[in-house]
């Protein structure tokens, strides 16, 4: 074997060589093109910036070409988060936003913001870099006047240029007075991750004075992803770099007895690597890597299948004892009592009770797992499409033995992955391969990896009862959900026990539980509403472990609820939104499902409408649903209109109107296809997507064993109310409208054929079946 | 290994690999492409699609060996000098991706269908895109942006008076295309 570095395959040609479409893209901005070999030696000897969060200088900097840089502790899965962040710096700063650029995710370069969370990026993670910004300008400003010998009253910023008021030829430039950085101190409140905040002298503008924000900017990640000159993870390359494909066992739980090495002597640059459990083939080529891995023999322990059928999963989510409950898991316990509740049920003229089930779904993503690394013998170099790269970083430096600050991850753009999806483990095999092979691996999952190894979305069923009086009012309310945890594996990577690889290495996997409520402020006389978990099927690599996936739990909790709101509607005789209204206490919420109400010209009366009410003819049946979501500082409504064919059972969702508010607007643009997006995805996971699964392993491998919503189903239409909240700050837009969707689509089918299917997805079949 | 030679957006090319190596382990390797992507390596997705002699092709399943003589068209070849392509152009106007990942095989599938025929309906346009993935939902923008596009090469419009620059820090490219302030809502 030659020494690790030294053999440097010259497999990628010069970028620009020959491709007059990359000369058109670059332009003539006089770029100079790296080998990538210079390009691997400079980011392995840069010197982590200093990140500390009480530096003015860890937030921004400027170049000589007037640009602006910031560094974002978080970064963007597909929202364009880092343009309304760049909004929001070029604002404070008074500079065109097309001078600043966001780098992300970089953990020498960026401070432990907590990563993609939440959807937080706005809400939380953009506060203090508005704050340093803010501060930015107050010192640049005051050396300006220092300079121009007025006092600082009399100065004016445009585009990064401090004048004097009224004298527009005595000026200075941001880039003249930057010298070597701030070197100004901020007030940080001590804390890493999603709540880190600083604050300098300056008080950042109000919303009145606000020029840019608020604004539809132009995604600034988009251009390139369109004329493919933008690098996502998967383009990086290093020299001397192997390529892996792991095994893995053909029922869960198995682990290898013995390897036939010569099963791959076909490829000669291929080689079988094996740590504790875990066995990976890694070749020159990627091709080999393949091949070899796909004829590579095992002998497989004779494993006893971990799995219940399919068809037991909700007997098993009903009968299996508690492993937590919501008075014991969670961040914190919420006690709460049962029995007033169901006292108050007993009690009431009228018991109504209903159960939904909700299976596993997976994170499916457009690309399975993918990572790269670099380990030496002091250092290790990562490329991740992570979610949150400072907690990769800290896992990653206990799996090879190291310091956190001799780890360096670096986030590129991947595809979405909507949660602890797949997208850490392949940095961490990638890793543990380098380290072995004192070469630089890059691990590649397969798609049949993707599907059936990712973390998944936790099965759950939900139990809820209330009773109506004599009047037909609300009396008492009961909301019990029992589901696997949502964090069987913990949502970040901090620790190797919450990778596939860590697990199958020695490292136990912990004990850790949450689920969750519904976020509406619904009141009910006499409600409890509280989550029992379930243990884990398989306690070690098992492909059926669960973990956060977008709005964690929460489609699951809101197809219960907002289903059973309207069966009590049914009940009651009440108009849905009626019934909805006349039990909220936000006036955000409220305001939210009264304007849905108006974008949808909603007919107020008791659902289901009767068929000669004109609810559709022949085949075709027409409804519409409603449906609320609180969450992550949003608040939605969605009203849906569809259409089931009886003869088919095929859905189609063909209109959506949503209300949405999620606070202060920062981007309506790129909030209006973010809501889109949502409201697409929910109806995927309302109508396609279940996990399915034998006793041996996962079966939903591929595209085809697990359909996610295809454009033919797509809707007709999406009408969105953003209702701006000048007056309050940002919320989050990530997630709530996905929470929406199931709710509307079950309510509207309910409407549509007076059957209530309370079991996603709400598949052909199951409509057929259901419709007898 | 044998060796392949085809015209890859206007350039003769040659590859040594395996005979059974699909053509897009070829194009995001020694090729060094970005378009085309892998996403599933079966087909079912249409992250690799290119087009081979004027048709929309998987290329995560068709062996190199075939790839021999012909003529291959990817997202990476399709801006000339004068511009991004019409279908490019409206997916920038558009925003139609959120990661961006699939929008490949999108975009190529319907550079092949709207060069073939660009006079489509709208119930036509989601015939031409049906089985191509999109993970993120961003199926309403691609429908506008598919729209658009099937508008502009209807009438021979092409999108050619937008500034690009390259942004060498950030390696992104601004286009000022539709970034006209919207009212807030």
């Amino acid at each position: 074997m030659n020494s690790p570095f030294n053999k440097i395959k010259s497999s990628r040609r010069n970028l620009l060589k020959g491709s007059a479409s990359l000369v058109f893209a670059l332009g003539s901005g006089g770029l100079s093109i790296l080998t990538i070999e210079q390009s691997i030696a400079q980011t392995l000897a840069e010197a982590p910036r200093a990140i500390g969060p009480e530096n003015l200088d860890t937030w921004l900097s400027f170049d000589s070409a007037g640009r602006v840089t910031t560094y974002f502790g978080k970064m963007d899965m597909g929202q364009g988060v880092d343009t309304v962040i760049a909004q929001i710096v070029a604002e404070e700063l008074d500079i065109n936003v097309s001078r600043v650029s966001v780098v992300m995710g970089d953990t020498h370069r960026t401070p432990d913001q907590g990563g993609a969370s939440g959807s937080s990026a706005c809400r939380q993670g953009a506060i203090p870099l508005r704050n340093a910004a803010a501060e930015a300008r107050r010192v640049l400003v005051t050396r300006a006047a220092d300079v121009l010998g007025v006092p600082v009253e009399q100065c004016q910023v445009e585009d990064g240029t401090v004048s004097v008021s009224g004298a527009k030829d005595r000026s200075i430039t941001y880039m003249d007075l930057i010298a070597d950085g701030f070197d100004t101190d901020l007030d940080w409140n001590g804390n890493y991750g999603n709540s880190l905040n600083v604050s300098g002298q300056a008080t950042p503008k109000t919303v009145d004075q606000y020029q840019v924000v608020g604004t539809g900017v132009a995604r600034k990640d988009i251009p390139g992803k369109i004329l493919a000159t933008t690098e996502f993870c998967h383009h990086v390359s290093l020299p001397g770099m192997l390529h892996g494909r792991c095994i893995r066992p053909p029922v869960a739980n198995a682990v290898p007895v013995s390897v036939d090495e010569n099963s791959i002597n076909p490829w000669p640059d291929a080689r079988v690597i094996r740590e504790g459990d875990f066995i990976a083939v890694v070749a020159d080529t990627e091709w080999h890597a393949i091949k070899a891995s796909q004829a590579l023999k095992v002998n497989w322990s004779d494993t006893t299948p971990p799995f219940p059928t399919q068809e037991e999963l909700f007997d098993y989510l009903r009968n299996a004892p508690a492993a937590s409950d919501s008075a014991t898991g969670g961040f914190r316990g919420t006690p709460y009592e049962t029995a007033p509740a169901l006292a108050a049920i007993s009690a009431a003229a009228q018991q109504i009770e209903a159960e939904y089930e909700v299976p596993f779904q997976s994170h499916a993503r457009m690309a399975p797992s993918m990572g790269l690394a670099d380990v030496r013998e002091n250092e290790a170099l990562i490329y991740s499409d992570t979610q949150k790269s400072h907690n990769s970083r800290n896992g990653l430096a206990k799996l090879l033995g190291m310091a956190p600050e001799q780890v360096r991850v670096i986030w590129k753009p991947g595809p979405g992955s909507y949660g602890r999806s797949d997208a850490d483990e392949a940095a961490f095999e990638a890793a543990l391969l380098s380290k072995i092979t004192k070469r630089p691996v890059r691990v590649q999952w397969m798609r049949q990896e993707g599907h059936a190894w990712d973390p998944k979305a936790p099965a759950c069923v939900i139990q809820c009862k209330a009773g109506l009086d004599s009047a037909n009012n609300i009396a008492g309310w009961y909301f019990k959900t029992r589901g696997f945890s949502g964090w069987d594996v913990y949502f970040n990577a901090n620790d190797p026990q919450d990778t596939l690889v860590g697990q199958l290495t020695g490292y136990a996997k912990g004990d850790r539980h949450n689920f969750g409520v519904p976020g509406e402020s619904y009141r009910f006389t006499d409600s409890v509403a509280f989550w029992e978990t379930v243990p884990t099927l398989l306690d070690r690599a098992s492909p059926l472990r669960t973990s956060h996936m977008r709005a964690p739990q929460e489609p699951q909790l809101h197809f219960a609820h907002e289903s059973f709101i309207d069966e009590v509607a049914t009940a009651s005789g009440l108009d849905p939104i009626e019934l909805r209204l006349s039990h909220l206490q936000d006036e955000r919420e409220i305001a939210v499902l009264e304007a849905v109400a108006r974008l949808s010209n909603w007919d107020s009366r008791p659902s289901p409408a009767s068929r000669s009410e004109g609810r559709g003819e022949g085949n075709i049946l027409r409804g519409r649903g409603v449906s609320m979501a609180t969450s992550f500082g949003g608040f939605v409504a969605t009203v849906c209109e569809v259409e089931v064919d009886t003869s088919t059972g095929r859905i189609w969702p063909r209109r959506f109107y949503v209300a949405h508010d999620c606070g202060l607007i920062l981007n309506p643009r790129s909030l209006r296809t973010t809501i889109e997006g949502n409201i697409v995805q929910g109806t995927s996971r309302t109508l396609c997507e279940e996990v399915n699964f034998d006793e041996s392993m996962v079966t939903s491998e591929d595209w085809l064993s697990y359909p996610i919503l295809d454009v033919m189903e797509a809707p007709e239409s999406i009408e969105i109310d953003m209702i701006n909240r000048p007056d309050l700050p940002p919320g989050g837009a990530g997630e709530p409208s996905l929470v929406s969707v199931p709710g509307a689509i079950a309510n509207a089918v309910f409407e549509a054929t007076g059957v209530r299917i309370r079991r996603l997805p709400l598949t052909p079949e199951r409509v057929k079946a259901a419709l007898g | 290994m044998p060796s392949y030679q085809f015209t890859l957006d206007g350039q003769p090319q040659a590859v040594e690999a395996d005979a059974d190596m699909p053509l897009l382990y070829a194009l995001r390797g020694e090729l060094a492409l970005k378009g085309p992507k892998f996403g599933c390596g079966l087909a079912q997705c249409g992250a690799c699609t290119v087009i081979l002699n004027g048709t929309a092709i998987r290329s995560c399943i068709l062996p190199i060996s075939a790839v021999a003589g012909t003529n291959l068209r990817t997202l990476d070849g399709l801006p000339t000098e004068a511009g991004p392509h019409p279908v490019q152009a409206a997916f920038i106007a558009e925003e139609a991706a959120q990661c961006g990942y699939c929008t490949n095989g999108w975009m190529m599938t319907l550079v092949a269908g709207l060069e073939r025929d660009p006079n489509v309906s709208d119930q036509e346009i989601r015939n031409m895109l049906t089985g191509l993935k999109c993970r993120c939902g961003s199926h309403m923008a691609i429908l506008r942006a598919a729209r658009r596009a099937a508008d502009a090469m209807a009438q021979d419009a092409t999108v050619q008076d937008q500034v690009v620059q390259f942004d060498p820090q950030t390696d992104a490219v601004d286009l000022d295309v539709d970034t006209d302030r919207e009212a807030q809502a």
